[in-house]
């Protein structure tokens, strides 16, 4: 009853093929805008940013990122923490290395060396699938791993092997605020967000889908597999990039290699997987749902055994986050492979025909 | 040159460890079409039931005689693999029959991910000591040939001695049994092989049980060797290469895979290494893996991959 | 009023395919006219979709090349012999399931779409206008199949004669001058062969497309092929109108078995 399309007729094909073909829809969207920017900055407390808001924004573009090679291009990626780390140390070879580097250009080119990073390592994909190009992937995750840790050039050979930014502005405006952090995080992650969506629904989008439901079939129709392929790492690399510098400059500040362990591209898959691949709204839900996660179970537990009288330990809340982490992707796994994404989709198609049940 | 061989022989030995977790993986997979990400859980997992076991059972019954205590604690922890193999196949598999590759994939992610959390829930997240009378003492060999001789760490060649027979007794398994051969059927297409009435659920119980039991030996032999801890289950991402290079549907292969990927990282680290800055093992065995990828897919004994439309 | 059948457009020489131990093609050589509905027909496992792979460049033949409009080549590129003008439908359907009715046929606009990278994230300007350009004529191509009611269902969903449907509107979404149709009419009844037939007849006419046609209906085949060819375990056993090879006495034995 509250989502109803009736009437909501469609007279050209812009209108037909736009992002947000429903009205509630748009209204939607225009309003968790208007809160994400206006209102949250007034409400969230210091905590809320630092543990929560930041690191979802940040998280929610490299899952983005990630989506688009893994859920639309369906090539399995293991290395998106290895991206992560290229755009962090080139934005902040950029940065420390030419003076006077403003701070988006530097983010940005920092994008691009994760792009011919990705490219090269996206090479495989040409030959192989599955499992093999995971282990290709995994090379990539490893030798960046190496490469950060022993090159001393990348970390400007300071001696213990960890770098830091401090003094950021944009565009003039200082970042040292949480709210300031915030919102700039939040602009670009929208900018990309609109950008990768319009990519998606586009010719390249089909092409990226085509190629991941039957390759065979996309060549023949005259897809060239090569291109689509190494766009789709292209893509997801520079936007994986981009959050990695956004990670490490914004959020960290100071870091070293094992900031992007392999641990981080296995969340980062995780949030793919729960939050719906091929969708870029499903990028956003299992950021969420990951970020939130350990901090709701950090509450959540010792509250729950404290009622029952006795005490958890740390360990025991972070054994539990491992547990439910995998109980999590092996459930959507075999009930709902689309992830929160299609479980969202299915409440607004209840929503439409409610109060009857179909 | 004997520094070289001294090297060789190490890296032989440290390969044979790795063909040890390889094995699980390719066992599962020739015989279910799974890669099983979470083999390294489950070394992790035995190694943790092994270790606490063979502790507590002193304590609970008095028994200290060490080779017993070691008996028990092996065969009540092989239980336990049972146990989890059971469960997976049917909480998890039953469900995701004839799913495409990169589902089965990231659902052993997931049990890989369950399995670490509980293993370090029930039997705790310390470092322990698996003592099953290993000699720790090098041995100097060969001197007749080599003057001084050529260090010989015993560990490591019982270790890969134990490795080589388990090799020969699953090898045999897979290609004289009968169940060896509904294993192999399994592993080509699943739902072929249960039209002609072989049981797909038994099958993938005993799979996986076998495999559990590997990963019990691989973690007895590797938590002997390094104390059981949780960067043992990272030792199943050290293993990938090998099922690459030597193919995926491979007994031999995950072996000769393995020593090759031992011998090439220790020699490359050894000699490469100082040019480079070093530590270049964690990628050594990924990279090769990668050039044979782009080179020859199917690895050194494995089955041509073949797309039909 | 249907075009007048033309020169040799395609022309298959002795093509030889073999996977491991199995001949699945010896020794092939036949041709094919522009404008001409043209029939591969033979028992099952007679290497008929082994043929419209090499033809397609999805199988690379181990002997023997193929002449499209003059050019010879001994591999056939599947990239290559799209932008040539070559289409095709599967057997066994290879539609992308994951996207609807309307995107599938859109993909088969791709080679078509030249905005790059840039513009299309931008989705303004070139990008949309091009978008615009060909959801028209893959709405012309919705129409002519009379599927509008599913354009936006995802095809996974739709019943499978529909599914060949979708499955020729991407091909045709090509504009191709040759198109290559793997059975489209398997597992339909006999309203659904007529409404096929239909569309292969109107698209023979209307666009002159030269069809190659596999299939199994002896009744479709006589009556709308102008030339047929005959493969029988990787061999061709007969080539020629309808009733020349009707009559031919190595095709009733391939067909009915010896001892009649």
């Amino acid at each position: 009853m509250f989502y109803r399309e009736n009437g909501q007729f469609k007279t050209s094909y812009p209108e037909d093929q736009q992002i947000f073909p429903i009205a509630q829809d748009r209204v939607f969207v225009v309003l968790l805008l208007l809160v994400a920017f206006a209102a949250v900055p007034f409400f969230a407390s210091d905590y809320m940013f630092r543990a929560i808001l930041i690191p979802f924004v940040i998280m929610a573009m490299a899952a983005l990122g990630v989506n688009i090679l893994v859920g639309y291009c369906g090539q399995i990626s293991l290395g998106s923490g290895a991206f992560m780390a290229v755009g962090a140390y080139g934005a902040y070879n950029f940065f420390a290395r030419v003076p006077d580097m403003p701070l988006l250009p530097a983010l940005l080119l920092g994008g691009l060396c994760a792009t011919a990073f990705g490219v090269l390592f996206g090479l495989p994909s040409l030959r192989v699938r599955g499992l093999y190009l995971a282990v290709a992937t995994l090379a990539a995750q490893f030798f960046a791993d190496w490469m950060f840790l022993r090159v001393k050039w990348f970390t400007l050979d300071t001696p213990s092997g960890s770098v830091s930014v401090s003094n950021l502005q944009v565009f003039g405006l200082p970042l040292d605020s949480d709210v300031s952090k915030y919102l700039f995080c939040l602009t670009l992650l929208v900018v990309i967000a609109l950008l990768a969506k319009n990519l998606v629904r586009g010719a390249i989008g089909r092409e990226w889908m085509a190629i991941r439901d039957m390759d065979v079939a996309a060549a023949v129709i005259g897809i060239r597999p090569m291109y689509a392929k190494l766009s789709a790492f292209a893509v997801s690399s520079f936007i994986i990039g981009v959050a990695g510098s956004l990670w490490a400059f914004i959020y960290l500040g100071s870091w070293e290699p094992s900031a992007f362990s392999v641990d981080q591209s296995f969340r980062l898959l995780f949030m793919v997987i729960i939050g719906g691949m091929g969708s870029i709204m499903g990028g956003f839900l299992g950021a969420a749902f990951i970020v939130i996660l350990p901090i709701f179970l950090n509450q959540f537990l010792p509250m729950v055994a404290g009622l029952a009288g006795f005490e958890i330990s740390t360990t025991v809340v972070s054994h539990a986050e491992l547990m439910i982490f995998g109980a999590m992707i092996v459930w959507f796994l075999i009930v709902e492979p689309h992830g929160l994404a299609k479980l969202w989709s299915i409440g607004k198609q209840k929503m439409r025909v409610w109060p009857f049940p179909y | 040159m004997a520094f070289f061989l001294e090297t060789l022989l190490g890296g032989l030995m440290a390969g044979m460890l790795y063909s040890l977790v390889a094995l699980g993986f390719v066992l599962i997979y020739k015989a279910s079409g799974v890669f099983n990400f979470a083999q390294g859980a489950m070394v992790l997992f035995a190694a943790l039931a092994m270790a606490r076991f063979a502790e507590w059972l002193p304590q609970l019954t008095g028994l200290t005689q060490p080779v017993l205590v070691n008996l028990i604690a092996f065969v009540l922890a092989g239980g336990v693999m049972f146990m989890v193999a059971w469960l997976i196949e049917r909480l998890v598999l039953r469900r995701l029959v004839n799913q495409e590759g990169t589902t089965l994939l990231m659902a052993t992610l997931g049990i890989a991910y369950f399995l670490e959390g509980l293993g370090q829930s029930i039997f705790g997240n310390d470092i322990y000591k698996i003592d099953i009378g290993m000699p720790k003492d090098p041995v100097m060999a060969f001197d007749h040939v080599f003057p001084g001789g050529l260090l010989i760490n015993q560990e490591d060649l019982i270790a890969a001695l134990i490795a080589a027979l388990l090799v020969a007794l699953l090898s045999v398994f897979f290609q004289k049994t009968s169940t060896g051969r509904a294993l192999r059927a399994v592993a080509d297409d699943h739902q072929a092989a249960q039209s002609i009435g072989i049981p797909l659920n038994r099958i993938w119980v005993i799979v996986w049980c076998v495999a559990g039991v590997v990963a019990l030996v691989a973690g007895m032999i590797w938590g002997s060797k390094l104390g059981v801890q949780f960067s043992l289950a990272t030792i199943a991402l050290r293993a990938l290469p090998v099922v690459i290079l030597g193919g995926l549907t491979s007994v031999p292969g995950a072996i000769i895979g393995g020593l090759i990927i031992g011998v090439g990282e220790k020699l490359s680290e050894v000699f490469l290494g100082p040019y480079v800055g070093g530590g270049i093992e964690i990628w050594f065995a990924y990279v090769l893996a990668l050039l044979f990828l782009l080179v020859r897919p199917q690895g050194l004994f494995g089955e041509k991959i073949i797309d039909r439309v | 009023m249907s075009k007048a059948i033309g020169d040799v457009i395609l022309d298959v020489h002795n093509i030889s395919l073999n996977f491991g131990g199995v001949k699945a093609l010896s020794d092939i050589s036949f041709n094919v006219r522009e404008h001409e509905i043209r029939a591969i027909i033979g028992p099952n496992g007679a290497g008929k979709s082994s043929m419209l792979n090499c033809i397609n460049g999805v199988y690379t033949p181990q002997q023997g090349n193929i002449t499209f409009r003059g050019q010879t080549f001994s591999h056939m590129d599947s990239h290559q012999v799209a932008v040539m003008g070559v289409a095709r439908t599967f057997q066994n359907l290879a539609l992308f399931k994951g996207m609807s009715v309307l995107d599938n046929i859109m993909t088969g606009r791709n080679l078509r779409m030249k905005s790059n990278l840039l513009w299309q994230a931008l989705r303004w300007g070139p990008a949309e206008r091009e978008e615009i350009e060909h959801r028209l004529r893959v709405e012309e191509i919705i129409d002519f199949l009379e599927i509008q009611p599913y354009r936006k269902t995802p095809v996974g969903q739709l019943p499978y004669g529909l599914q060949k449907r979708v499955d020729l509107g991407r091909a045709l979404a090509l504009e191709p001058q040759v198109l290559l149709l793997d059975e489209p009419m398997a597992g339909m009844n006999v309203e659904e062969k007529q409404d096929m037939c239909r569309f292969i007849l109107d698209v023979n006419d209307e666009f002159g497309t030269t069809v190659v046609l596999i299939e199994h209906d002896m009744g479709v085949v006589m009556d709308i092929s102008d030339r047929v060819v005959v493969l029988d375990y990787g061999k061709k056993i007969g080539d020629g109108t309808p009733d020349e090879v009707r009559n031919n006495p190595e095709v009733i034995s391939a067909y009915l078995g010896t001892g009649h």
